[in-house]
């Protein structure tokens, strides 16, 4: 029993794949932060921004659609900022009368919705594009390397690492309790919604308590290989000429946005 | 009906630890369930043993004590060096603990990563740290599983890998806890060869007769947290008596 539904990675010979990780996860950070930086309504600088990702689609050879099929699915999170819809004064565009209360959409407000949602769009897919060109373990390197702290990249690979065992763990306690949810003849199966709703309840505290053993467990296996404290790893990579002009090429773009979208 | 303990009738030629003492060792877990009651046991040099007993014996308890995982009361000495908490990352270094389910072993993202992290614990050199990597792999003949993600390897793979882990460490002592536990016939095999080829004295967990039959000239029986027979592998296996009152079979 195996699930995979984490690994995004994509194998393909690119440019982008080849890059080192380090520029790779410098440039999306880059990337993210000057779209949050970008005034509302630049949309020139937007699409400047989204030409910058459907080049980087391109050279990763992934396809020009690539993250954007794959954006969708974060779009409901971008509904969050429905609110500033109401919230930001302007002129009013559309006013509702709901539970004795007015609310209404102001110009400013659809503004900086738009913005926001086009922003998280483009923010997403661009790492989106990252974890599809870069294997896990060097994104993880990567972060070492940019001085994230050990204990927030150490934190990141276990969980990655144990992602897979624990939903192999919750897929074998699933399939315990499906081939025992039978019914006798002539009666329905399954209990009533209580009774389920503590099935589900016990699960959940099964995993917990697995998961709990096995990280004293995995702990003991550290200590036996003379864990003490303090994590140490040795990183392959190195910078190529190749990798110091994309970073600055990723810069200068950056740059380039801003400048757009302020003047 | 309670087990009684009768003398051990299987002496071997008396042999005198240079691998491993463990003197009159007593722990209990802190729930108050006693786990070894003065447990004795000596390896030497080249010494293959199997570790045989029934669940809840104390045999992975023991295990956790060789390298100071678990401290009880009494003595455990490696290679002549006491074991105390100065040493304890020296210990480590010499005695390779394999834990029964490798998904708790490989922790790391990749193999390399995983089987570089002892030698990178004890603050080798990076070119040497390389070395090991790839001289632990070849002896478990996966050395094309070097950039592999631990999580998508086979059972018996995993447990390969498991073992390359702390034969990178270069240890003198292999404790291997019930390494041919689910696995398939071939996986087995291949284990077995491995585990005859590697020159290092082992202590190896098992409740799988016919592994312990090929594989290991000298048996050691666990009951209730005590050491009940220490002999000849081949003696110990013709015992029916004794294999019966302490929840074994004859292979």
């Amino acid at each position: 029993m195996h699930s995979n539904a984490f690994n995004r990675y994509r194998e393909k010979e690119s440019f982008l794949h080849r890059l080192d990780p380090r520029v790779k996860v410098a440039a999306t950070v880059a990337f993210i932060v000057s779209n949050a930086l970008l005034p509302d309504g630049a949309w020139f600088a937007f699409a400047f921004a989204w030409a910058f990702l459907l080049a980087c689609n391109l050279l990763s050879r992934l396809g020009a659609s690539y993250t954007f099929k794959r954006s969708i699915i974060a779009l409901p999170f971008a509904l969050i900022a429905i609110t500033v819809l109401f919230s930001v004064p302007g002129n009013p565009l559309a006013v509702f009368h709901f539970l004795n209360s007015t609310f209404a959409i102001t110009d400013a407000g659809l503004l900086r919705f738009a913005s926001i949602l086009v922003r998280s769009w483009l923010s997403v897919q661009m790492a989106i594009l990252l974890v599809a060109v870069t294997r896990f373990p060097d994104l993880v390197h990567a972060l070492e390397h940019l001085r994230v702290p050990a204990i927030l990249t150490t934190i990141i690979a276990f969980l990655y690492r144990y992602l897979f065992v624990l939903t192999d763990e919750v897929l074998r306690l699933l399939r315990a309790r499906e081939s025992r949810s039978a019914a006798a003849p002539g009666s329905r199966s399954g209990g009533g919604v209580a009774w389920r709703a503590k099935v589900a309840g016990n699960l959940a505290g099964q995993l917990f308590l697995r998961s709990y053993e096995r990280s004293d467990r995995i702990h003991n296996a550290m200590l036996a290989r003379g864990y003490a404290g303090r994590l140490y790893t040795l990183n392959p990579h190195e910078m190529r000429s190749k990798d110091y002009y994309a970073a600055a090429f990723a810069l200068a773009f950056v740059f380039l946005t801003q400048l757009i979208g302020r003047f | 009906m309670p087990v009684t303990h009768i003398a051990n009738q299987f002496a071997m030629p008396d042999c005198g630890g240079d691998i491993l003492i463990v003197n009159d060792l007593h722990f209990s877990y802190p729930d108050g369930q006693p786990a070894l009651n003065g447990v004795s046991l000596k390896l030497c040099e080249g010494d293959k043993v199997a570790l045989m007993g029934p669940n809840g014996a104390g045999k992975s308890t023991l295990m956790l004590h060789l390298n100071g995982i678990l401290s009880g009361r009494g003595e455990v000495e490696i290679a002549g060096k006491r074991l105390t908490r100065d040493n304890l990352p020296l210990i480590r270094s010499m005695v390779g603990l394999v834990f029964q389910n490798p998904d708790d072993q490989l922790f790391s993202p990749t193999v390399f990563e995983d089987v570089a992290f002892g030698p990178l614990h004890m603050g080798l050199p990076e070119a040497e740290v390389r070395a090991r990597v790839d001289a632990a792999l070849e002896a478990v003949r996966m050395s094309s599983y070097r950039d592999r993600l631990s999580h998508h390897l086979s059972v018996g793979e995993k447990k390969r890998i498991a073992i390359a882990t702390v034969l990178s460490m270069r240890p003198i002592l292999l404790a291997l806890d019930e390494p041919s536990a689910g696995l398939d016939p071939r996986a087995r095999r291949t284990l077995i060869n491995l585990l005859r080829d590697l020159p290092i004295a082992m202590l190896v967990s098992t409740h799988d007769m016919k592994l312990a039959q090929e594989l290991f000239p000298r048996a050691v029986v666990m009951d209730e947290g005590r050491v009940v027979a220490d002999g000849l592998t081949a003696d110990i296996l013709d015992d029916e008596a004794l294999l019966t009152a302490h929840g074994l079979e004859k292979p």
